[in-house]
């Protein structure tokens, strides 16, 4: 072989073992990291194993927001209105949370069976809904529409 | 009667684009000279009607004008002026006109400094943009008016610009974002004008290098703001969250900035054209991708606008039209190009290569982690994310190799370099680096840890290998002033960028492995302790503002028994939209950032806070600066104004030749 073939396909080969390692490490990094989104219902249908990391979306609850005196700790309910999921999180709650609003929890239910959020996280545009909680409420059907249509504020 | 006057005006842009998108190609074409000449005029028409488009829209919002929807939806008569006016851009609609008109703003650039390129290349370039302006400008038209009216009952007062936007970042971060990412378009556009003439040449790159280079620098400017706006405003202590919609702009600028580097072997050696092309059709598709992410609400993110799916199909369309339409062009007319191979396994030439395949791979994999979720749900319907883990898994180590690699490619010399030469000039760099690693952290932070002895080695080793580079080249002068005075300023560009990167990684390293936060509940009077410093909580106060109402604490910072500083974190309601809203209070220093966000009053009368101690946060943001700087530096560098003098008159023979055949 002439040397510069020799040269390009050394070149061809370093790229392209380069490349196969990055996808194959990225796919693997990829498969590790993916937070699962649950509804409400998954979550109290027992779906979710103890300890797996995930992401629930829905509405905070009206009325079941409460707030310990003498410390961080927080516990609401987050709801599809068909089902509820009690949150434990410790912590400041961001700026748009509060009862009515739509929210994505991170977390994972703990060896007692408390959901034990890790990050709570309300949209910056009130306009705008994550696509999480709209799926969650589309799920749980029609029922939610009309809470959500009262529940809504003026725009 | 005046928005109208706004709406009227954006559709005489509109046509302007057209006929631009029109005539000067066709015209470069058939060689007609009258309809090539046409582009800069048409240019200069498009960016002033779009321009009275955007002070009309302004001044709509100036004068509380509520008829109009989108002044309705993002202002309020009790908005402080300079919101009032830059609230143009705080929303999806009004954003998309800023969008088109920095577009409009960049042919305009090129339409006054192309003066010596050959005229039926300017000819392309602008027709190309006036396409794409003609586009953007469609896709307001029919999906998202600015200036649409709420007829016959406008509301007496608007909703308000949402509370997170009411800052400084808001009226800086957009404009330099889209500045850069719309500067893309224009590399793009000379990429496509180079194919559609057949002369894809070193020429060619050395005209597309300054462009490449001034809109990679705004870029960079525009990313480092938006993440200093985030640190400080979001108030959860980070400066990047690899949310959704930050990725498209950093797979912009890792596109862009391999694009840079392959620019300059275009240039230097006449290599991987090709390559280079694809580079520059990638790096404008980054930014197209950015639109369609934030505009289609596809992904769930701080920054999507509320979203109609109609808005998403368009972009997606112009999005398929322009890369699909420049892949094909690229299909075709790429394999008339050869590039011949003509260097060593160890050259210039392979650093670079190994450069653009590092960049490209850390964009690819950014690019998979943001869109996999869509594809995902897409396929099988559930909902996933794909938290920072992943991202932090693959870049952080791609960019380690590449900095170990920074640290050699400038030393090393085009077609072939000596391994031995390389070793016996880095050797006493690389183990000074190590040491330094070693040596200063533990100094500085008097503790030893792994990730800080790697962040500031690869500090030290990029740092001290631009120290040798230069001293290299120094060192045959006779006095070292005449050295540097023969360096050029695209070699000091490179290097200032370089050592950009090196005070980055050093603050990016330090800070992600040496900050702390904690947050507690303290009475009026109560102090807590986080690494060196005691927070004292003093008392809180009311405070009324322009358009919100809030508390306002006071908190005493002490180290070692010496007072420091107070900060004054507030809690505020604004009174428009009663969304409530923290404003942090931060004490920034060069070795180190000290801030708090206040939470909120309890029962007891204490407060609920989070304090974090962020040592060389400020790096980071310091690195994309001098990055930017030196982005600037080498594109004024003068050769590309000499050649440029020289090609002037080379052309004007050539065309005034071309035009006397076509008369005769």
């Amino acid at each position: 072989m002439k040397s510069h073939r020799k040269e390009r396909l050394s070149i061809i080969l370093f790229i392209t073992t380069g490349l196969s390692l990055a996808i194959g490490l990225t796919l693997f990094a990829l498969s590790q990291n993916i937070d699962l989104f649950y509804t409400p219902t998954q979550v109290a249908q027992g779906e979710v194993e103890t300890g797996q990391r995930i992401r629930i979306g829905g509405m905070v609850k009206d009325g079941s927001f409460r707030s310990a005196n003498d410390s961080l700790r927080v516990q609401f309910a987050t709801t599809d209105y068909i089902n509820d999921v009690t949150i434990h999180y410790e912590g400041l709650l961001p700026d748009l949370f509060r009862e009515g609003q739509g929210i994505v929890v991170e977390g994972a239910i703990d060896e007692l069976g408390v959901f034990q959020a890790s990050r709570v996280l309300a949209k910056h545009d009130e306009n705008y809904m994550s696509q999480e909680v709209k799926a969650a409420l589309d799920a749980a059907g029609a029922s939610a529409e009309n809470h959500l249509l009262s529940s809504q504020p003026e725009t | 009667m005046i928005p109208e006057l706004g709406q009227f005006s954006l559709i005489l842009a509109f046509c302007l684009s057209i006929i631009l998108g029109a005539f000067p190609i066709i015209g470069a074409h058939r060689n007609n000279l009258l309809w090539m000449s046409l582009a800069r005029p048409l240019t200069a028409g498009v960016f002033v009607f779009l321009g009275i488009s955007i002070l009309i829209l302004a001044y709509a919002f100036a004068t509380d004008d509520f008829s109009v929807q989108f002044v309705a939806q993002h202002s309020n008569s009790a908005l402080p002026t300079r919101y009032k006016l830059t609230a143009v851009w705080g929303g999806h609609e009004g954003s998309f006109l800023l969008w088109t008109f920095m577009l409009a703003g960049w042919m305009l650039a090129v339409a006054i400094f192309s003066k010596s390129l050959p005229i039926d290349f300017v000819a392309r370039v602008l027709g190309v943009l006036g396409l794409l302006c003609g586009a953007y400008i469609l896709f307001m038209l029919a999906t998202s008016n600015p200036f649409d009216r709420i007829i016959p009952l406008p509301p007496a007062d608007g909703a308000d610009l949402n509370s997170a936007l009411q800052d400084f970042g808001f009226i800086v971060h957009p404009p330099t974002l889209y500045m850069g990412y719309v500067g893309f378009s224009v590399v793009f556009a000379f990429a496509i004008a180079a194919l559609l003439s057949g002369r894809l040449d070193a020429a060619w790159a050395r005209w597309s290098r300054p462009w490449a280079n001034i809109a990679w620098a705004i870029l960079t400017i525009g990313i480092a703001l938006g993440s200093w706006w985030a640190y400080y405003e979001l108030g959860w202590g980070g400066w990047w969250a690899w949310d959704p919609v930050e990725n498209p702009p950093l797979i912009t600028w890792l596109f862009g900035t391999a694009l840079i580097h392959s620019l300059a072997m275009t240039e230097k050696r006449g290599m991987f054209k090709n390559w280079t092309v694809l580079l520059a059709i990638l790096a404008f598709s980054g930014s197209l991708l950015g639109t369609f992410i934030t505009r289609s609400g596809l992904l769930t993110s701080v920054h999507a606008f509320a979203s109609d799916p109609s808005r998403g199909f368009f972009i997606l369309g112009i999005l398929g039209l322009a890369v699909g339409g420049a892949l094909l062009l690229f299909a075709l007319r790429a394999p008339l190009m050869k590039s011949e191979f003509g260097f060593d396994l160890v050259s210039r030439e392979i650093f670079l290569l190994v450069n653009n395949v590092i960049l490209v791979v850390a964009s690819a994999s950014i690019f998979l982690g943001t869109l996999f979720p869509m594809v995902y749900q897409a396929v099988t319907g559930d909902l996933i994310s794909i938290g920072p883990p992943y991202f932090n898994a693959i870049f952080v180590p791609l960019m380690i190799i590449l900095v170990l690699f920074l640290g050699v490619g400038p030393l090393s010399r085009w077609k072939r370099t000596s391994t031995a030469y390389l070793i016996q000039q880095l050797s006493k760099v690389a183990m000074a680096g190590l040491v330094v690693g070693v040596v200063l952290p533990f100094i500085i932070l008097l503790e030893f840890s792994l990730a800080a002895t790697l962040a500031v080695a690869l500090g030290a080793w990029i740092t001290l290998s631009i120290v040798k580079d230069i001293s290299n080249k120094v060192s045959n002068k006779i006095t070292i002033w005449q050295g540097l005075g023969s360096l050029s300023l695209s070699y000091y560009g490179m290097q200032a960028a370089h050592f950009g990167i090196a005070v980055m990684f050093v603050g990016v390293g330090l800070t992600s492995y040496f900050s702390s936060e904690k947050s507690v509940l303290l009475q009026p009077g109560q102090s807590t302790e986080l690494d060196a410093y005691s927070f004292t909580f003093m008392q809180s106060t009311p405070v009324t503002g322009p358009n919100y109402i809030g508390d306002e604490a006071q908190i005493m910072v002490r180290r070692n028994d010496a007072d420091i500083e107070v900060l004054y974190p507030q809690r505020r309601v604004y009174l428009a939209s009663g969304t409530p809203s923290t404003e942090m209070a931060i004490d920034a220093g060069f070795l180190r950032d000290l801030f708090v966000t206040l939470g909120e009053e309890k029962e007891s009368g204490a407060w609920s806070m989070t304090i974090y101690v962020k040592p060389f946060v400020r790096w980071i943001w310091l690195g994309a600066i001098l990055m930017a700087f030196g982005g600037t530096l080498a594109a004024g560098d003068k050769r590309y104004r000499r050649l440029r003098q020289r090609r002037i008159a080379a052309e004007n023979e050539q065309i005034s030749g071309r035009f006397s055949f076509i008369k005769s």
